[in-house]
């Protein structure tokens, strides 16, 4: 049958980064450093989108 | 407020309305199918979307008029516990990437259309399918009730709601035209709207970040202030940072909300409209752009503070509208509340199509008449739908606003009691149907005893007050908090292995699988089972 072994790359394991870096609160519950007036709790959970959107896109790309 | 200086925003706001409403019955025309009478058309606009239309309307259908209005109140109220819909909405997209194309395959493979369906072929068992259609539909209800406190909140600030029934009139004629539409068009019509939905929501944030920061003197002085009013409150809890007793609760939080999100019947109705698994896939990284505008809206909360916004008597939601009168020209806050009241038109569209698709579906077709035509059950799905849609209404006008939140945070917890059967189905077959049913008894059970002990002095009230359960009554010596779901949810795990051990030993007869594993890997063009059915009987 085709595509059998399409659910099995390796690759989805990196999808565990992105999951499990957003829920680690000690990483940014602080307030410095601020960026552009942001505190760190901030500004760096908005930069958790970017490497959510990384990790995506190149699983998406590795399997398709 | 008084109607009269809001006359520009409500002439604007009405103008947008009625354009995006006639959009809705267009609809119908959109992409014409030869015959709307099945739910494959009706229900899942034909199951042939691409990643754009899929990528507004999931988008549209998630991030919801409720969401834009109620997060800037939670961080305008407590701030940083707020923010939890931030890491939710990042962690969502890869933990349900291989769920959702799993769902989507198996689904295309047997012409399923809601997350019972699944169920209903995966375990063999009616029972359990009919337990997760209804679990769908009481989490569903009183949702589609919120994306009126969407409306209202919008409708109170230009001052034409409050008391009486003729107050309530817009918010009525507003949702007898959207069902209207839904009943002609289907997910067609949610679908179209999206489109002028996103493009007004994402030119009033981008506005709203650039321009009210400006006016206010920047974002340091935004968050010097929002510091101040939290410091100044008695509340423990609040502050503009999480402190040692609210962690466990922030990110348990954030992913059982994540767990539960692609389990609420509407999203699932959006995936399983999108054409193929890339589609899915690209949009499971194209999404997170509504998380970063999410994480903008969710700041408007201290904006609002720094503005010295207000809320219109007690009701915190009003804020973003509040702040947005204050500091926007009069069309342009006619546009931003446009943006809001069209943004609650898409999600309740696309939750009533999935709760009356549920209705249809496991309950009509298993127990009423399982002969149904493809005509009969998108007929049923119809009328369901208007029905859905009235309930919502007198939800809001008969009942205390206060209790649809309530219900729907006890939504958020019950909809995660079908985690086990529906996504770790998707994976493997091991749960004995007996275990899963005894497990979702108990998550369900445990669940509401953990919110109804769940108090909050704020909103004075002595139970159902939040999420976040207090680890000290477990009899732990300590003063953090917990996320009721998180633990209803274990314990539902821990009912379903054992159950499906004993069930397993007492040798008690499982369901029949309708799966085999290549259907989980289907694809746009593999067969369908209905196809290999007619190809064998001739």
């Amino acid at each position: 049958m085709p595509g059998n072994n399409r659910d099995r790359s390796p690759w989805y394991w990196l999808l565990l980064v992105p999951i499990a870096v957003p829920l680690m609160t000690f990483l940014y519950n602080a307030t410095e450093p601020t960026l552009f007036g942001f505190p760190l709790f901030y500004w760096l959970q908005l930069a958790f989108i970017v490497l959510g959107v990384a990790t995506t896109t190149l699983v998406y790309r590795m399997t398709k | 407020m008084n109607p009269g200086e809001h006359v520009t925003e409500i002439v604007i706001f009405t103008v947008l309305f009625l354009v995006v409403s006639g959009m809705g019955f267009v609809a119908a025309r959109w992409r014409r199918p030869q015959d709307l009478a099945s739910l494959n058309e009706w229900g899942l606009g034909g199951r042939n979307f691409g990643s754009w239309i899929t990528w507004f309307l999931v988008g549209g259908d998630l991030y919801t008029a409720y969401t834009f209005v109620a997060v800037p109140a939670l961080l305008f109220g407590a701030g940083a516990t707020g923010f939890f819909a931030v890491p939710y909405t990042v962690i969502v997209y890869p933990l349900v990437f291989l769920i959702l194309i799993r769902l989507w395959s198996v689904s295309h493979v047997h012409s399923l259309v809601t997350p019972a369906d699944f169920v209903r072929v995966r375990f063999g068992s009616p029972t359990l399918a009919l337990l997760v259609a209804i679990t769908g539909i009481v989490a569903t209800m009183p949702y589609i009730a919120l994306q009126l406190i969407g409306i209202e909140a919008v409708l109170k600030t230009m001052g034409i709601a409050g008391s009486g029934f003729l107050s309530d009139l817009p918010l009525i004629i507003a949702f007898v035209i959207l069902a209207a539409y839904t009943y002609q068009s289907g997910l067609r019509a949610p679908a179209l709207i999206a489109f002028v939905k996103d493009i007004l929501i994402y030119l009033v944030i981008l506005v709203a970040i650039i321009y009210i920061p400006a006016r206010l003197g920047g974002w340091e002085v935004i968050f010097g202030r929002a510091q101040e009013k939290f410091a100044a409150t008695p509340a423990q809890g609040d502050g503009i940072l999480l402190n040692a007793n609210n962690q466990l609760q922030y990110f348990t939080l954030a992913l059982g909300s994540a767990l539960a999100l692609f389990l609420y019947p509407h999203s699932i109705t959006g995936v399983l409209a999108s054409k193929n698994r890339n589609v899915i896939k690209r949009n499971m990284s194209a999404l997170p752009a509504y998380s970063l505008l999410l994480g903008l809206i969710a700041l408007l909360g201290y904006m609002a503070i720094a503005a010295g916004v207000k809320p219109i008597g007690t009701d915190n939601n009003t804020v973003v509208p509040v702040l947005f009168d204050q500091m926007f020209p009069d069309w342009f806050a006619g546009i931003a509340f446009a943006a809001v009241g069209i943004g609650a038109l898409v999600p309740a569209a696309i939750m009533s199509i999935a709760a009356a698709n549920l209705f249809t579906r496991n309950i009509y077709r298993e127990y009423i008449n399982p002969q149904a035509t493809d005509a009969q059950e998108a007929g049923v799905s119809k009328l369901t739908s208007l029905v859905v849609k009235v309930g919502a209404v007198l939800f809001i006008l008969l009942i205390d606003p206060q209790f649809s939140i309530d219900l729907q945070l006890i939504g958020g917890v019950i909809i995660l009691q079908t985690l086990p059967s529906v996504a770790i189905g998707l994976f493997t077959r091991w749960f004995h149907k007996a275990g899963l049913i005894a497990g979702w008894v108990a998550g369900m059970g445990g669940g509401l005893i953990l919110l109804y002990n769940i108090s909050n002095p704020a909103i004075k009230h002595a139970h159902f007050g939040g999420s976040a359960f207090p680890l000290a009554k477990l009899g732990l010596d300590t003063k953090m908090t917990i996320y009721a779901g998180f633990l209803a949810l274990l314990l539902n795990l821990i009912v379903a292995v054992a159950g499906t051990l004993i069930a397993r030993a007492a040798k008690v007869p499982d369901g029949p699988d309708g799966t085999r594993p290549d259907h989980f890997t289907a694809d746009e063009g593999d067969p369908r089972v209905k196809d290999l059915d007619l190809s064998s009987s001739t």
